[in-house]
């Protein structure tokens, strides 16, 4: 641009860059996580996101009860209902995030890796009822009742086909992975109220100027999104490296069979590792709908690309890295849409990823979750 | 063990089954209101269609259509949606008045996407029944299928497409209900200029074929007076980028060219960042969407449209809300009515193949709702008027003719 703003406003693309940089990295954990654990790129995780942000707005709507608009005005809250309000919608994110994020691997992932298919048999039996019945009627409760009848033997036949103990080829994970992103995506957008349309979520936090810093206002919400993230991942770190379970963690990425043989329990160690990832997520889903007050089926899409890039950008399956790198992008594709123009902000982060790649191509802080200390 | 097994899948179901039974009261509740919904509907439109028609024996051979063609579904499907209860209504009138002539209204969903356009037009141009299309809604998909609709021979008459540049291809099929873009890009920058006397613009766009296309005529109307520039990508939830630049060069007036969505999440991310100057914006933002999207942000923008009012015409206003109970016409229905009416005279007419309905719109010449409809042979329809409206307390509401 011909004048330059980008001097000018150095500092206020400084600030939202790195509130939006924070939530790639919150999201960009959950990538690295699994993969440091299964080698496995859970493409479903945007997705876990996205069920996220639907289940802050249904916490603040449904069950607080607050409305989009008071007398044509935001219904903005202050001090304890305040944070209660946002400790409830982060917690309803979390749990809602962290529970899918279970459910995806028992019924995509686990069985692929030959135990524990019961869940998928029964998952896939209701799934294939269910849309069978739809040719004959579309009466949910009717579809409801088929579905639930036909569960029990059609599971017991899928039981019999599913071969146990038989690890699926590679590229079987993938595929699942994508499937899973794909039907979730889907179902949101059928069965939510509004089909594909944007949902706004209420916003109670007035999105006052907390303080100046270096000629910049910042915003609350910028504050609470960065403070939070921080938050988050410390705590995420230190059960990584500091309990039990994270050191299984640990084991299971440095070497399954070794770990096995030690006495880990896999499954349970990978189920908490999904388990964390989608509580990461569930936490920057509610600091997404804080910040940008809306949500769709498919805001996990862009999202979770962008997170994934800033995952192999610090070199995946670290987690300093997945931090690095998702600061490393939100500033970097501001900078660039300043400089540049807005069109530009997704080749910036892609063009920014590939010279990455080209000096260090296991990212900037290289691949490795069973090395990471802090 | 397979017993273990067998009993943790029983216990599954069982569980799942507390959850199905918790979920299917609300759905069926849902289900109840909108068949009652949808019976009311046919009664009305049974008893408006009796009453508002003009007498007309026209007859013309079974399943003969019309179609619409653009998006019903998608980010600007609400557009679609009012653009084909328009072309409804004239279908719906015009069948209660000609018993002999039963003309259907046949939908093709773009979801307003050039790539899934050329098949759906494929698809409409196969059908021979089909004489004429409302439509296409969008100056992207229009770009790509009207060529298609060219060497078919299947005249179109669009209520929405308003890029310029459209006219310029010697496609002899197209015909448009209202001025373009030309009509519309000069008209705001007189707005800008004139009625608010802004001395500095900023200008954003969404780098679509429509958004960019408007843009560039308000950066090149308002030369030097352009402070900021700049495009965002619709996809992206985060505007920071250009908010930065905005907030920076604090403008009196930022327009911004682009679709209702973005325009909501746009609005509110440059209040948020205490910009306070006057938005206006064009004829894709003028949708009840925008109000949701924005919320408090909306307030006092300005949103110019070739469109008409279709709500200041009494009688159009009155026949629409008996066929659609409870509603008002919203952005492009007046025009989508009138150009479905001038299908349903060349059918009246006799017109019985696509080359004669063609020739008969080349002479048509009718009072419309919105204006007098009678088209030059590059399909523009006369009258260039541009009108401005104004959101106020949480409604689009018509401020007049830019002088």
């Amino acid at each position: 641009m011909s004048d330059w703003l980008i001097y000018r406003t150095f500092w206020d693309l400084t600030v939202t860059g790195v509130a939006l940089g924070s939530i790639y990295a919150l999201v960009a954990l959950g990538y690295t996580l699994v993969y440091g654990v299964l080698r496995l790129i859970n493409f479903a995780h945007s997705e876990i996101f996205m069920v996220g942000t639907f289940a802050t707005l249904i916490t603040a709507t449904n069950f607080i009860g607050i409305p989009l608009l008071e007398e044509g005005n935001y219904p903005y809250r202050t001090g304890f209902t305040l944070v209660a309000i946002l400790l409830a919608c982060i917690v309803g994110g979390m749990v809602v995030s962290g529970a899918g994020a279970v459910l995806l691997e028992r019924v995509a992932y686990r069985p692929l890796r030959g135990s524990g298919e019961h869940v998928g048999a029964v998952v896939l039996a209701f799934a294939s009822v269910f849309t069978a019945s739809l040719i004959f009627t579309d009466h949910t409760r009717l579809n409801l009742i088929i579905g639930l009848i036909g569960t029990a033997p059609l599971s017991v036949l899928y039981l019999r086909i599913f071969r146990r103990g038989r690890q699926a080829p590679r590229l079987a994970f993938l595929i699942s992975a994508i499937g899973a992103s794909t039907a979730i995506a889907e179902a949101v957008a059928i069965w939510s109220p509004r089909d594909r349309e944007q949902y706004q979520t209420p916003r109670v936090l007035e999105k006052k100027v907390l303080f100046e810093f270096l000629g910049t206002e910042v915003r609350i919400d910028y504050v609470l999104v960065i403070v939070g993230a921080i938050l988050m991942m410390t705590a995420l770190v230190l059960f990584v490296n500091r309990t039990r379970l994270g050191r299984g963690v640990r084991a299971v990425a440095q070497d399954v069979e070794t770990a096995k043989i030690l006495g880990v329990n896999v499954d349970f160690v990978i189920l908490i590792t999904f388990l964390l990832g989608g509580v990461m997520a569930g936490a920057a889903a509610m600091m997404f709908t804080l910040v940008y007050d809306q949500t769709r089926f498919n805001i996990g899409f862009l999202l979770g690309v962008k997170s994934f890039t800033a995952a192999v950008l610090g070199g995946i399956g670290n987690l300093r890295g997945a931090l690095l790198g998702g600061l490393v992008l939100g500033l970097g594709e501001n900078y660039g849409a300043a400089i540049f123009g807005g069109q530009w902000k997704d080749v910036i982060a892609f063009v920014l990823l590939l010279v990455v790649l080209m000096f260090r191509p296991t990212g900037i802080l290289g691949e490795s979750l069973a090395k990471a200390r802090v | 063990m397979k017993k273990t097994r067998l009993v943790r899948a029983a216990a599954l179901a069982v569980s799942l089954a507390f959850v199905a039974a918790a979920c299917g009261d609300d759905n069926d509740s849902g289900s109840t209101d909108d068949t009652t919904a949808a019976a009311e509907e046919t009664a009305t439109a049974d008893t408006t269609a009796a009453a508002e028609a003009a007498a007309g024996g026209a007859t013309c051979a079974e399943g003969t259509s019309i179609a619409f063609f653009g998006a019903l579904s998608g980010d600007a499907g609400n557009l679609g949606q009012n653009i084909k209860k328009g072309a409804e209504l004239a279908v719906a009138q015009f069948n209660a008045a000609n018993a002999g002539c039963q003309v259907t209204l046949k939908d093709f969903d773009s979801q307003g996407s050039p790539d899934q356009a050329p098949a759906l037009a494929t698809q409409a141009i196969e059908d021979a029944t089909i004489l004429g299309i409302v439509g296409p809604a969008f100056s992207g998909e229009s770009k790509a299928v009207n060529p298609l609709f060219d060497e078919a021979g299947l005249a179109i008459i669009t209520p929405s497409a308003t890029n310029e540049a459209l006219n310029d291809n010697g496609w002899k099929i197209f015909h448009r209900a209202l001025a373009g873009d030309d009509k519309q890009g000069p008209g705001i920058v007189a707005y800008i200029q004139n009625t608010l006397a802004a001395e500095t613009v900023g200008v954003i766009d969404d780098a679509s074929e429509y958004g960019k296309g408007l843009a560039d005529i308000v950066r090149e109307g308002l030369g030097d007076k352009v402070v900021a520039s700049d495009a965002i990508d619709p996809a992206a939830a985060d505007f920071s980028a250009a908010v930065s630049k905005m907030k920076e060069a604090a403008p009196a007036a930022i327009f911004y060219g682009g679709y209702y969505a973005e325009a909501g999440k746009l609005a509110k991310q440059l209040r948020d960042a205490g910009v306070e100057s006057t938005l206006v914006f064009g004829d894709g933002v003028k949708d009840v969407g925008y109000i949701e999207a924005a919320g408090p942000a909306a307030e006092g923008s300005i949103i110019t449209c070739t469109c008409a009012d279709g709500g200041s015409n009494a009688d159009f206003a009155a026949a629409y809300g008996k066929q659609f109970p409870g509603e008002t016409p919203q952005t492009y229905a007046a025009e989508a009515y009138d150009a479905a009416n001038a299908f349903l005279a060349a059918i009246a007419s006799g017109a019985a193949d696509r080359a004669a309905v063609l020739a008969f719109l080349g002479t048509y010449d009718a009072a419309g709702v919105t204006k007098q409809i009678k088209w030059d042979e590059t399909g523009e329809v006369a009258g260039n008027a541009v009108y401005s409206y104004k959101v106020e307390g949480g409604a689009i509401k018509v401020e007049g003719l830019i002088g």
